[in-house]
């Protein structure tokens, strides 16, 4: 009974008790995470394979500086110097000292480990939490020594999906118009190179005038345009296999084909008497159907990702603007009202965002805006720029730039440049040549 | 029965002496009184209204106004002067003031210690946490009584409020460090999964002595990789930022605290 009362008294005492204290937390930096990105060890042996094949002192210190220079380009990422590094290589790989990597300030840490096995490359790598003191990722991939490249745009686009959230963009290509020779007489070839600029190819001996390479979304096709006994062409290459066909001629053609989002269609905008207006081709029957039929000069389509819309623009308000229509060509609605001039839309990889040439007072922009229209952002300013195209996880924008020719006509350059959605990462990109009309792949290991 | 009956009034009466006592409105000693903290509470207040809220600063400048009035009308500051041992007197000068005291008290008893109760008078009278503003600007010894005695009716609804939560500038400390600290993946897409909440348990100077990610099931459930990308620069955040930037007083109130990192705002942009 006496136990029964002091079991009440117990549950009946009152105590002192505080309500946990909650602060919301809604902002963060942007600054870029410091990453240490560690040679990847090798052992002698392969190390001795590798410079046979392919002519590099340590193959493992070069995959690591592809990995490096393309975090550092991506504008999220600052790779520590590596003078700074406390620990070898090969040890951290098996076991980091993490006090070591804190103590350079390093968030993250990136080791991995070179062999030659049966002719081929494998590489393994480790991506650590330094702050955690624990493994975030290991993955091994093997494949032929060439490819060495490669597995550095690989491992770079596993580490930037696990610490941004979204898929990376550095195992693409970029298709692009090569153009040489004084702007009066230009030789233009089609090109192909990595991202990051290496790898140069072109695919085209510039006889004929080349305009306006887009990527296939799915695959490794590419469509362009050539201009062949001076009637506009439509192609298709495979750049895989080298292959190519003609799609067909298109004499009143006024802007560009591009892949619908299967890899099934083109959509193509052309002169039809004497009206321009969009259609699409399917490229199993070649059946052209028409999509849009206004008399105005409905030009640039873009479908949307899931293909239910297209973006183009047309001057039927009077002046150049982007609209959004049904796939179908259906329900044309006008999303841009801004002062200015509105040109080359083209719906992000994402479906958010539609990014589109703009000209006002003179001078070109690069912008954003949302797919109703909304948010129009400008992310970039100059004498003439244009063509922009989206990186394949919807991040990045590259276009070309011209710049101005002087009183005798010199001066004159074209080049390829990159910019992030936050309109603060503006790069260049290298090129042998002068270049224009890139166009960015989808991701090769996908 | 009677002796049921007895037991019974016994043990009730026992909680009605036990509830009563650790009432904590009955408590005086329940909070340790941190004068700095108010302190700091005017100072913050003062400065955060006059960019942020013109229209709150126009208000204030208004009851400053009246405030005023009240202190003209209510109490000339020359008393007051005459109350505190502005200077510090010579011994005989001292008595002599003790000595005009005692006449003017009633209690005679308490006045043989008075020239060491003078400031212990003053610290019961003036030195409350409501009334810190009265410390800090003499001349409002006035208004900051009124103040004491409106306060009255909501003490304790202040003082549960003080339990539950820190101080304006004790948040804005923390949040300032935590913003430096957190690095947000920009990558994440837009979603109602933006929200991490985190559980530490704090050591008086701050440090982490445990952490604990509320949502932690989430971080492994396939499909929740965005989640759990989220989540680690939380981890990453609160290791980088260990020790936390905490009030010097009153543990008890955040020894334990929920942190709410919600991304949604920034990736808004």
């Amino acid at each position: 009974m006496i136990f029964r009362y002091i079991i009440l008294f117990l549950i009946l005492l009152p105590l002192k008790v505080f309500a946990v204290i909650e602060v919301d937390i809604t902002r963060g930096n942007l600054s870029p995470l410091p990453v240490a990105v560690s040679p990847l060890s090798i052992d002698k042996d392969s190390k001795e394979e590798f410079k046979k094949i392919l002519k590099k002192d340590n193959i493992g210190s070069e995959i690591s500086k592809v990995v490096e220079n393309n975090l550092k380009q991506s504008g999220l990422f600052n790779p520590l110097d590596k003078d700074a590094f406390l620990q070898k290589p090969d040890i951290a790989n098996l076991k980091p000292r993490f006090e070591d990597w804190n103590l350079i300030k390093a968030q993250a840490l990136i080791t991995g480990k070179v062999t030659f096995v049966d002719e081929k490359l494998r590489v393994e790598f480790r991506l650590w939490d330094v702050l955690a003191g624990k493994e975030m990722m290991a993955l091994a991939f093997t494949t032929v020594p060439s490819n060495w490249r490669r597995v550095g745009h690989i491992i770079t686009d596993k580490v930037y999906e696990r610490l941004t959230g979204e898929k990376g963009y550095f195992d693409t290509r970029i298709i692009y118009v090569a153009e040489e020779g004084p702007k009066t007489k230009r030789i233009k070839k089609l090109a192909i190179m990595d991202q990051d600029g290496f790898n140069n190819k072109f695919l085209t001996l510039g006889n004929e005038l080349v305009l306006t390479p887009r990527f296939s979304p799915t695959n490794q096709m590419v469509t362009y345009l050539s201009y062949f006994r001076n009637l506009p062409r439509v192609y298709l290459l495979d750049i895989e296999t080298g292959m190519q066909e003609v799609v067909g001629d298109f004499p009143g053609m006024t802007f560009a084909p591009r892949f619908s989002p299967d890899g099934k269609k083109i959509i193509m905008s052309f002169a039809k008497d004497g009206n321009s207006d969009i259609y699409t081709m399917d490229l199993e029957n070649r059946i052209v159907e028409r999509i849009t039929n206004y008399p105005s000069i409905d030009t640039s389509p873009s479908y949307s990702p899931d293909g239910k819309y297209i973006c183009f623009n047309s001057d039927r308000s009077g002046y150049q603007q982007i609209y959004v229509m049904s796939s179908n060509g259906k329900n044309v609605k006008r999303i841009s009202f801004g002062t200015g001039i509105y040109g080359t839309p083209v719906w992000s990889p994402r479906g958010d965002l539609i990014a589109f040439t703009k000209l006002h007072k003179g001078k070109f922009y690069i912008g954003v805006m949302r797919a109703d229209g909304t948010g129009e952002r400008l992310l970039t300013e100059n004498f003439y720029q244009e063509a922009p195209s989206w990186s394949p996880n919807g991040r990045v924008l590259i276009f070309y730039r011209e710049t101005k020719t002087n009183s005798k006509g010199e001066g004159f350059s074209a080049k390829l440049w990159s910019i992030d959605l936050t309109g603060y990462n503006e790069k260049m990109v290298k090129t042998k040549t002068d270049a224009s009309d890139p166009s960015w792949s989808s991701l090769l290991s996908n | 029965m009677n002796r049921n009956i007895v037991i019974s009034f016994g043990l009730h009466t026992l909680l009605v002496i036990i509830t009563a006592m650790s009432l904590p409105f009955l408590s005086k000693k329940m909070i340790d009184l941190p004068p700095i903290v108010s302190v700091e509470l005017i100072q913050i207040t003062d400065k955060t209204n006059i960019p942020f809220a013109p229209k709150a600063k126009k208000i204030i400048e208004k009851i400053k106004e009246k405030e005023k009035k009240l202190v003209s009308e209510q109490a000339p500051p020359k008393k007051v002067k005459k109350q505190k041992p502005d200077a510090v007197p010579l011994p005989d000068e001292k008595i002599d003031k003790v000595k005009k005291i005692k006449d003017k008290k009633q209690n005679p008893e308490k006045i043989e210690t008075e020239i060491k109760q003078v400031s212990e008078f003053e610290k019961d009278k003036l030195f409350d946490s409501n009334n810190i503003a009265a410390l800090i600007d003499k001349s409002k010894v006035e208004s900051a009584e009124t103040t004491k005695k409106t306060d009255k009716v909501t003490q304790d609804q202040d003082k549960n409020i003080e339990l539950s939560r820190l101080s304006l500038s004790e948040e804005d400390a923390l949040k300032a460090q935590i913003f430096g600290c957190w690095s947000i993946p920009l990558g994440l897409p837009l979603s109602d999964d933006l929200l991490v909440r985190i559980k530490l348990q704090l050591k008086p100077d701050g440090t982490i002595e445990k952490m604990e990610m509320l949502d932690h099931v989430k971080m492994n459930t396939p499909g929740k990789e965005k989640f759990r990308t989220l989540a680690d620069s939380v981890r990453r955040a609160i290791q980088l930022c260990n020790p936390l930037r905490v009030p010097t007083t009153g543990y008890e109130r955040w020894k334990n605290m929920i942190l709410n990192f919600n991304a949604k705002e920034m990736l808004e942009g």
